[in-house]
């Protein structure tokens, strides 16, 4: 296994006593498609915020890329080559769809005007979006402003790219459209997916690890965790009875 | 060239042709308005463009004037390099209230600024053996000359003023069309989006702030050479609250906004007052009136109505 392009030692964030985040150590290789799940509250979206910079860790380390990454603020991180699209949508509602994902190109194109046109025209294609640059993106549906969310990440060009319940929301059509994007993206990038759609966990993912209350339950490939009884003990509350 | 810049120098050349056109109470009005009209556009880069909600910029202004008047005054400078003294104490005075005050935001933001300008003004009173305190102090014709150009002339001065005005104009037109422009905006509608972006957030509202104090102090500074006087009343809090109410009102987040705002308030007060004592009461009714119908101002509304693209 290559060295990781992420990984955290101790990992922890704890709410007012309400420990969210405990202890986890966590190895990302490059390349990799890993999904993250479990069951809602168990700590998935507060992970990735930490990995992100979003909100401070209460213990623990993380390093991206070989160096420590801990102290740095979120647009370093990003600087640095992560990316992360929101679990609840957060675009720029009252400006154009063009102009959301060129704010996320910019940052890498400075102010190449022609460059950054292209790579938006680009991201927008890619998501199927091509026809509504200048619409706001307000005006869009809550499925559109999901593929929005991803267009900014791909315009950014990340190395590690955090995706927290992308599916959320969409389509059964546009969830297709979604598997087949992420995996032409699985080439360039390593990808961090949050998921809770188990058909595209098992579809995508190349490994998947499995939190629960705070804590890692399992890490495996789709193969390994979909036998594990304690995964489908956490996840479904049945004990593994259809194990 | 763009339609945005045809449009914007074809009203630089109507504000030029107003030299020749106007009668004489009309275009001492227009100097006045372009010269409170840069200072609106200080104003708009803070909030209208970046999303900052300033009470203090007053503080700005009055650097700007003061600094350009207590040159003169004191060290007896030339126009020139007091006027770029009052350009940096503007712009010094904005860095570190900046660095202070953007720890903060939102009502906390609001609040802290109102105190630094509030500050200010006790410190412009205080020292009063300088500053001449409330009375303030009338900068001598003698002293308003720019490059042998005698600006205490109404025809001089008009042109000076639209020399400003122009500039700034220009200026912002230039910045909110470049990336660091766009930048300001994304933060006005989702900072955290923007930081996530990889935008170092802190740093561009600081450089907002500082060209934001900057273009006020500019203002100011010109306000005082161009009128030959500099009181402590430039510094109160109604000198924070204008900028804010000429921004609002000609929209905010617009280039042509706080031009069109500083005009029609000052005409608004000007008409007003000649008819009734209670002229705050009929600006106050036509502002109503306009936040309920027009709530994104004129320039905005012109905007939403007719071109969607308006800088
Ligand atoms: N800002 C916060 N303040 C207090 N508690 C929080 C905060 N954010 C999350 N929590 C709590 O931390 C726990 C983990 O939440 P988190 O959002 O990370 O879960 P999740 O795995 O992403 O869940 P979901 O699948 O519903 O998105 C929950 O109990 C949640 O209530
Ligand atoms: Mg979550």
């Amino acid at each position: 296994m290559s060295a990781p392009i992420l990984s955290t030692r101790g990992l922890s964030r704890a709410f007012h006593g309400l420990q969210a985040v405990s202890n986890v150590d966590f190895d990302l290789p490059p390349n990799e498609v890993r999904a993250l799940i479990g069951p809602n509250g168990a700590g998935k979206t507060t992970f990735v915020s930490m990995l992100i910079g979003r909100i401070p860790p209460t213990g623990g380390r993380i390093a991206f890329d070989g160096a420590d990454v801990t102290d740095l603020p979120a647009h370093a991180r990003v600087a640095r080559g992560m990316a992360y699209t929101f679990q609840i949508t957060s675009v720029f509602s009252r400006l154009s769809v063009h102009e959301n994902v060129a704010l996320a190109a910019r940052r890498r194109l400075g102010g190449d005007a022609a460059a950054v046109d292209g790579a938006v025209t680009q991201a927008l294609a890619r998501v199927g979006l091509g026809d509504r640059a200048d619409d706001a993106a307000e005006d869009l549906s809550y499925g559109h402003q999901r593929l929005l969310e991803i267009a900014m990440g791909l315009a950014q060009k990340p190395r590690l790219m955090i995706l927290d319940e992308p599916t959320q929301g969409l389509a059964e059509s546009e969830i297709a459209a979604f598997k087949v994007l992420i995996r032409e993206l699985a080439a360039e990038t390593t990808i961090l997916l949050i998921e809770h759609n188990m058909a595209v966990v098992m579809e995508l993912a190349d490994r998947i690890t499995v939190l629960n209350f705070g804590e890692v339950l399992a890490e495996g490939t789709p193969a390994e965790i979909h036998a594990n009884a304690d995964v489908q003990a956490a996840y479904l509350g049945t004990g593994g009875a259809d194990a | 060239m763009s339609r945005a810049l045809i449009l914007h120098l074809g009203l630089l050349a109507v504000l030029l042709a107003g030299n020749v056109l106007l009668p004489a109470y009309h275009h001492g009005n227009m100097a006045r308005i372009m010269v409170l009209a840069v200072y609106a556009m200080g104003y708009n880069i803070a909030f209208g463009y970046t999303g900052l909600l300033s009470l203090g910029h007053a503080m700005f202004f009055a650097a700007g004037m003061y600094g350009m008047g207590l040159a003169i005054r004191l060290a007896d400078a030339g126009a020139l390099p007091a006027m770029l003294t009052g350009l940096a104490a503007g712009a010094g005075l904005s860095l570190v209230v900046g660095l202070l005050a953007l720890r903060t935001a939102g009502v906390s933001f609001m609040i802290v600024t109102l105190m630094f300008s509030q500050a200010c003004y006790l410190a412009i009173l205080y020292f009063g053996e300088w500053t001449r305190g409330d009375e303030g102090f009338v900068i001598q014709a003698v002293d308003r000359t720019l490059f042998g150009i005698d600006l205490s002339d109404p025809g001089n001065r008009y042109i000076a003023a639209w020399l400003l005005f122009s500039a700034v104009l220009l200026l912002t037109l230039r910045l909110v069309r470049r990336p660091a422009g766009r930048v300001f905006v994304a933060i006005r509608e989702n900072e955290e989006r923007a930081r996530l972006l990889g935008y170092d957030t802190f740093r561009a509202k600081l450089s907002a702030l500082v060209i934001s104090g900057t273009i006020s102090a500019a203002g100011g500074a010109a306000y005082g050479l161009l009128f030959g006087y500099a009181g402590a009343s430039f510094a109160g809090v109604q000198y924070s609250i204008f900028p804010l109410l000429w921004v609002l009102l000609g929209g905010a987040g617009t280039v042509v906004g706080p031009l069109l705002g500083t005009l029609f308030m000052f005409y608004l007060i000007d008409l007003s007052s000649g008819f009734t004592e209670a002229y705050m009461l009929i600006a106050g009714l036509v502002l109503i009136g306009l936040t309920l119908f027009a709530p994104q101002g004129i320039a905005g509304e012109l905007r939403r109505r007719l071109w969607k693209g308006l800088p």
